[in-house]
Order: structure tokens, then sequence, then C-alpha cells
């Protein structure tokens, strides 16, 4: 007797269901499908959805809600020995009687109060299982014999069927977005906490970024700052490497792939172009850390320059190189997508292919390729591995590309990384940092989707 | 239009092999014994298009003469736009498309190695079935070819380029307050009268037209069919259409191919008159096709 046989059982009716429904709706119309208002299998999907939506439903609300009411009725029968605890304590001495219950090693497996509780909470959930199985199981019968009552001749069984899927498509639809609002309201309220304990305007307008906090008081260097400006100075910076690798490069190579290209280099050239995308960030990283950085560090010492040993540098050219395969594949297919009767129109007037990708096709592919490019930027901004590795983790204000910098990822990454406590500010810090980024990343994205907007309008 | 230096030569007539007796062009033609001559602008012999294996024309021989209108008719996949799209070679831009035979522009030949396609091509204006304005204002789509072809001196030349342009395209009146806003927020007719004014924007000797109005309405076609008709004084202008009442109505001559082959070349009035060939007569009675 468990939720799974549950399950089971479900599913077999499920089943019969539909073998039922569509048997009931031919019986109805004698014979003959024509006479009925829909094709047999939605009469058959009709019943299969009543006999199993209100039982699933009602088995995925008893599922979780079982524990929590019998831990109150264990409570309720534990009478005195529970009444004089707080709920830390109250907590602990539950999960003995589960433990005990479930046979796992327990520290008070031989209190006789504990074995008797833990031997009620066997029986109640035993119980609670056969009530879940009668319900849901209940409910389905029922279900199914509401459902195969209401088929006659002319019941509209496809627009209900449809109805329903609509239904669960617009659920789907909200699940992406619920659990956006989600995670930003976990930030926001972790950044509020954050923001309680380090002034806004230090987040927003300090330039120095040291996050300690004191384990005790009178701890050397217990005074922390957190300043984000140069991490997000940081990111910029990267970020602007990054992109003025990627975008030129993966630009032209777009152009060559989808305008100039013959057939058999094509087929070549753009699948290996998007095997770059499927190496993973931390083959880059070591790329960028083990082999760019050393060799940009050599050529700088050559030419008399101090670069650091991990530089903003060699993360922003090695993620730029990361970065080619989305801008390049994104734009060929907007450039693909431009109409052929452009091309031609263009070159009917004596254009030249070059006058023409340069003055007709770039035009008519520009929305597609702002979007590629600021979905570039995003990823590039959001990316962490490579900068962990390559570029450094001291806060540094700073525009040259040959010291080592530090982006907002990354120290997320290390304010998390190994024990935290969850009430410091050093902790709540990573919060406020990724509310941020967050914050950043929806503002391009805002700015992408209205340069498309009003570009579509112009040209479509 | 500078026709003093394109020495034109005087040929007798000949279509498919048959002499036009018709009026085709003005009476300058007219020689003194009667006989009537025209110009030729352009000429095809012995001309085969393959599409990769697929062979979609065979032999034509096609006279196109000068300032006149030309029209290709009929049925779908006759070969009619392929052998148009030969005239300014916009083949080539067809992978696996292989052209045979001789075609000639005032004598010298286009598939020459030693002509420039690009040259050739703003000689010859084209305009297609679909409107296909740019994603540019209205301005910028006619300034295009002359921009490229470096016709204009300076701004004020190619203002003069641009509304002279759209004033024979009859499209100036009614955009000459918005030539900033894009030509593709024009009407259906309007946008293609746009195409006909940027072919007309680099001053070509030849237009050629596949089914321009077939994706227009009866009001719109009637405009541009007025207009071809003002155009054929000083171009040559072939049109492929599918409506023989436009080829009828705007043209001078008429060339009926089916099935890849140049049944049948002639004035137009006597094609649709006394056409010689009963698959052309079968044609035009909408017998099939």
């Amino acid at each position: 007797m468990s939720p799974f046989f549950a399950a089971i059982v479900l599913i077999v009716l499920i089943t019969c269901g539909h073998f039922l429904g569509r048997r009931r709706a031919i019986q109805t119309a004698n014979g003959s499908r024509r006479l009925l208002h829909s094709l047999p299998h939605y009469y058959g999907l009709y019943v299969t959805l009543w006999t199993g939506v209100p039982a699933v439903i009602l088995m995925a609300l008893w599922v979780p809600l079982q524990p929590y009411f019998l831990d109150s009725f264990l409570i309720a029968s534990l009478g005195d020995k529970a009444s004089g605890l707080n709920s830390d304590q109250l907590g602990l001495l539950l999960n003995d009687i589960r433990n005990v219950a479930d046979g796992n090693i327990s520290s008070r497996r031989n209190d006789p109060t504990i074995i008797a509780a833990a031997n009620r909470l066997i029986e109640w959930r035993q119980l609670g299982y056969a009530g879940l199985l009668v319900i849901t199981l209940g409910a389905a019968i029922a279900g199914l014999a509401i459902a195969r009552k209401r088929i006659s001749r002319t019941m509209r069984a496809r627009n209900a069927v449809e109805r329903v899927f609509n239904a669960v498509l617009f659920i789907a639809s909200l699940i992406a977005i619920l659990t956006t609002i989600g995670i930003v309201l976990s930030l926001l309220f972790e950044t509020i906490r954050f923001f309680g304990k380090v002034p806004i305007t230090e987040f927003l307008f300090n330039l120095s970024w040291s996050p300690q906090t004191a384990m005790r008081a009178d701890q050397v260097a217990s005074s922390g700052t957190f300043g984000a400006v140069s991490l997000f100075a940081g990111t910029l910076l990267i970020t602007a490497i990054a992109m003025i690798v990627a975008v030129p490069v993966g630009l032209m190579s777009a152009i060559y792939l989808s305008e100039y290209a013959p057939r058999k280099i094509r087929d070549i050239l753009k699948p290996a172009l998007e095997i770059l995308a499927g190496i993973p960030t931390v083959v880059y990283g070591f790329f960028a850390a083990l082999t760019v950085a050393p060799a940009i560090r050599g050529w700088g010492e050559s030419i008399g320059l101090d670069v650091a040993s991990e530089s903003a540098l060699a993360a922003g050219l090695v993620m730029g190189i990361m970065i080619i395969p989305f801008v390049s594949s994104l734009s060929d297919d907007v450039i693909n997508a431009v109409p052929q009767t452009l091309r031609d129109g263009s070159f009917a007037l004596g254009a030249t292919h070059s006058e023409t990708v340069r003055q007709v096709i770039i035009p008519a592919a520009f929305p597609g390729i702002v979007g590629s490019v600021l979905l570039a930027v995003s990823r590039a901004i959001g990316e962490t591995m490579i900068v962990v590795m390559a570029a450094g983790l001291a806060a540094n204000l700073t525009i040259n590309p040959l010291e080592a910098v530090t982006t907002v990822t990354v120290q997320i990454v290390t304010l998390l990384v190994g024990d935290q406590e969850f009430d410091s500010a050093k902790t709540l810090a990573a919060f406020a940092l990724g509310l941020a980024l967050f914050c950043v990343t929806l503002v391009l994205n805002i700015i992408a989707l209205r340069t498309v907007r009003k570009y579509r309008e112009k040209y479509d | 239009m500078n026709m003093e230096n394109n020495r034109p030569e005087t040929v007798k007539s000949v279509a498919g092999g048959m002499a036009i007796d018709t009026a085709v062009t003005g009476e300058k033609n007219l020689k003194m014994d009667g006989t009537e001559e025209t110009t030729i602008k352009m000429s095809a012999r012995n001309l085969d298009v393959f599409y990769g294996e697929k062979q979609a024309l065979f032999g034509i021989d096609l006279d196109v003469p000068e300032q006149s209108v030309t029209a290709l008719i009929g049925p779908s996949g006759c070969g009619k736009s392929t052998f148009l799209r030969c005239l300014n070679r916009m083949n080539d831009t067809i992978d696996g498309c292989r052209v045979d035979g001789d075609i000639r522009i005032d004598q010298s030949d286009i598939y020459d190695r030693a002509l420039d396609v690009v040259e050739l091509r703003a000689r010859i204006g084209m305009v297609f079935q679909k409107p296909n304005p740019f994603p540019k204002s209205i301005y910028d789509n006619v300034a295009y070819g002359p921009k490229i072809h470096g016709l204009a001196q300076d701004k004020d030349e190619l203002d003069e380029i641009v509304r002279s342009s759209l004033e024979r395209a009859g499209l100036l009146k009614e955009v000459v307050d918005r030539l900033d806003s894009p030509g593709t927020g024009l009407s259906g007719g309007q946008q293609q009268r746009l195409c006909i004014a940027r072919a007309i924007a680099v001053s070509p000797e030849v237009i050629l037209m596949d089914e321009p109005c077939s994706a227009l309405d009866p009001i719109a076609t009637a405009h541009i069919e007025e207009l071809i008709d003002e155009l054929r004084e000083n171009f040559t202008i072939v049109i492929v259409t599918h409506n023989m009442q436009q080829a009828a109505r705007v043209s001078q001559q008429t060339a009926f191919f089916h099935l890849g082959i140049l049944v049948e070349c002639n004035a137009t009035n006597e094609i649709f008159t006394s056409p010689s060939d009963e698959r052309t007569q079968g044609y035009i009675t909408g017998r099939y096709g």
C-alpha cells in the first residue's frame, strides 16, 4: 500500500477509460462513426482526462500534506512530552521518531515513548496510504463513470479535450515565468537583508571590494567593504574585450558562410564552428589560464610591458573565441532569412556582391544581428568559468586589460564556495550581486527587444 | 539615354524565322520602299539553357526590337522567365545553370568573358514578379543604383535623378512628401512602381519585367500597363506575362513559348488575330496552359 501502487492502478484505470470512452461513443452512434460529433478517440481522451486529472490532482495534494498532518497528530499524541519543548527540540524529537519508524539509527532508539510513537507513526502512515488509495481511485472511478455517462452522439468531445490541452499549454508557459519570479523574489529578500547590514550607497558607490566579516569582534581586519563598482568595471572590461573579438569575427564568418562560401566549404565550416560552441567552458578556462595568459605575458615582457600572469586580456580573448559561434550561427541564420528577391533586386541593378551585402543584406538582417550580439553580451556577462581561471580574483578598478581584474560572477562563486553562515554580510553580498547582474542583463534584453521591434516596424 | 553612342544597326527584322510585317516601331524605321525595318536591340541565337541535367530552353532564336515592348507568353514552366533571366545574366546566380548559345546586345556578346556582368546589368534593368523594395527609405531605394554606379556628381544631381525617376514611374505625386519613409510601407502597386523607378534611375537601355503585375490588383495593374506604354518611348522592354489581355494591350511583338521551345514570334496583333501555329491558337483561346 504505497503511493506507487496507487499510481499503477490509476494508470490502468486511465487506459481502461480511454477504451471505454471510445467504445461507448461508437455504441451511442450505433456503430456509425459519421454520426458522432468528434472522432472516437476524442471521446476516449475525454474519459481519460476525467479519470486521470482529478485523481492526479488529489494525489499531488495528498502526498506532500500527509507528513505534515501526521507530525501534528504525533505532537498531539505525545502530550506532555512535547508541550515543553521549543521548535528546534521538537523537530529533533520528531526526527528521532521518524528515524526509528524507518528503521534508521537513532540516538534515542531505546526510549519506550519514542518506540511507541514510532509504532503509531507506522500505523498512521499505513492508514494514510490506504486513504490515499481509496480517495484517488474513488475519484478516478467516479470521473470515469461521469464522463462515460455524458457521452452522447452530439457531445462535443473534441472541443472539451482541446480546451483541456489549451489549459495545459497555458500552465506550461506559466512555469517559466513563475520560476523567474520566484528566483527574483528570493534574490530580492536576501538582498534586502544584505542592505540591512551594508548600506546601499556603499554597495553602489564605494570603489573598494574586500568582502570580509568578523567572526569575533576583536579580530584583525574585521571590517569589510562591499563596493561593487570595481566588480562591474571588471565585468565590463572583460565583456568589452570579448565582444571586440567575437562580433567582427563572428559577423564576418557569418557573411562568408551565408553569402560567399561554396556549398562544400559551408558544409564543413558551419558544423565546425558549432563544435566550438560545444566545448565546455572549463576547458576554455584552462586554455586561457595555461596557454593564452602566459603567452600574453611573455609577449608583453618582450616589448617591455608589465603584464599580470592573470590578465583581463587573456580571459576576454578566450571568452571572445568562445562566443564567436553564437554570433556567427545566429547571424548566419538571419542573413539566410533575407529573401532572395532582395538579392536579385540588387544584382539586377548592377550591384556587385559586396555592395549587395553591405547595403541591402546587412541592413535587412540588422535587427536579427543586433539580437544575436546582445545575446552574446548577456552570455559574456554571465560567463564564470573562464574568468575564475584566467582573470584572477583581485578586485582592481582599472581599464588596463593587462592587469588582473575580477568579475561579478567570479565574486559570487568565491563568496559562496566553502562553509558559509547565511546571515553574514559576506554571504548575503552574493545575492545582492546576483540581483544587480540580473538587472543588467534584463536591461540589455529590453534594449535588444526594443531595437529589434523598432527595425521590424520599419522594414517588414 | 545615350542613343547616339549605340550605333544602331538596321537589320531586316527576323523573329523566330518569320518576318514581321506590321509596324513594330515608329515611322523612323520605315524605309522608302515601304518594307518595314526595325532596329534590333537584343538578339538570341540558338540558345540552350540547362538547370543541371534538365534542359529548360531548346534552340531559341529571338530578336528584341528597340523602343518597343516584347511580350513573352506561355504556360507555366515553359521557359519564358528563364529566357528573360538570360538576357541580363541573372541566371548566373543560380547554381547549376548553364547557358549555351549566343545573346547579343547592340551586336556585342553578353556572355563574352571580357564583359563585366555588373556593367551589363546596369544597361539592362529588371523588375520582378513580387515587388522587392529594399529595406530603405523611398529615396534611398531609388538612389541605390545611381550611387553604386556613381551617376551623380553631387547631392543635387542625385536628388534630381531620384525625382525624375519617380516622376517617370508615376509615383512622385504620391510620395513627394514622404521620401524618407520606408519603401516597404507603400502599397503593392506603389512598391512595384518604386521598383520600376529604381530600375529607371540607372538609365538602362532595356528593362526586363517578370510578370510585374501578377501580385497586383486590377487598378494597380492598369497603372503599370499605362506606365509601360509610356516607357516604351525611351526604353526597350521585354515583359513576361500570364495575362493574355495584358500582352495584347501593352506589347508590339509577342513570343509564345511552350515546353522550352519558342513556338511562334510575331507582331502582337498577328499573334492574337491569326496565329500560324495551332499550339499558339490553343493557348490564346484558352484551350490549354
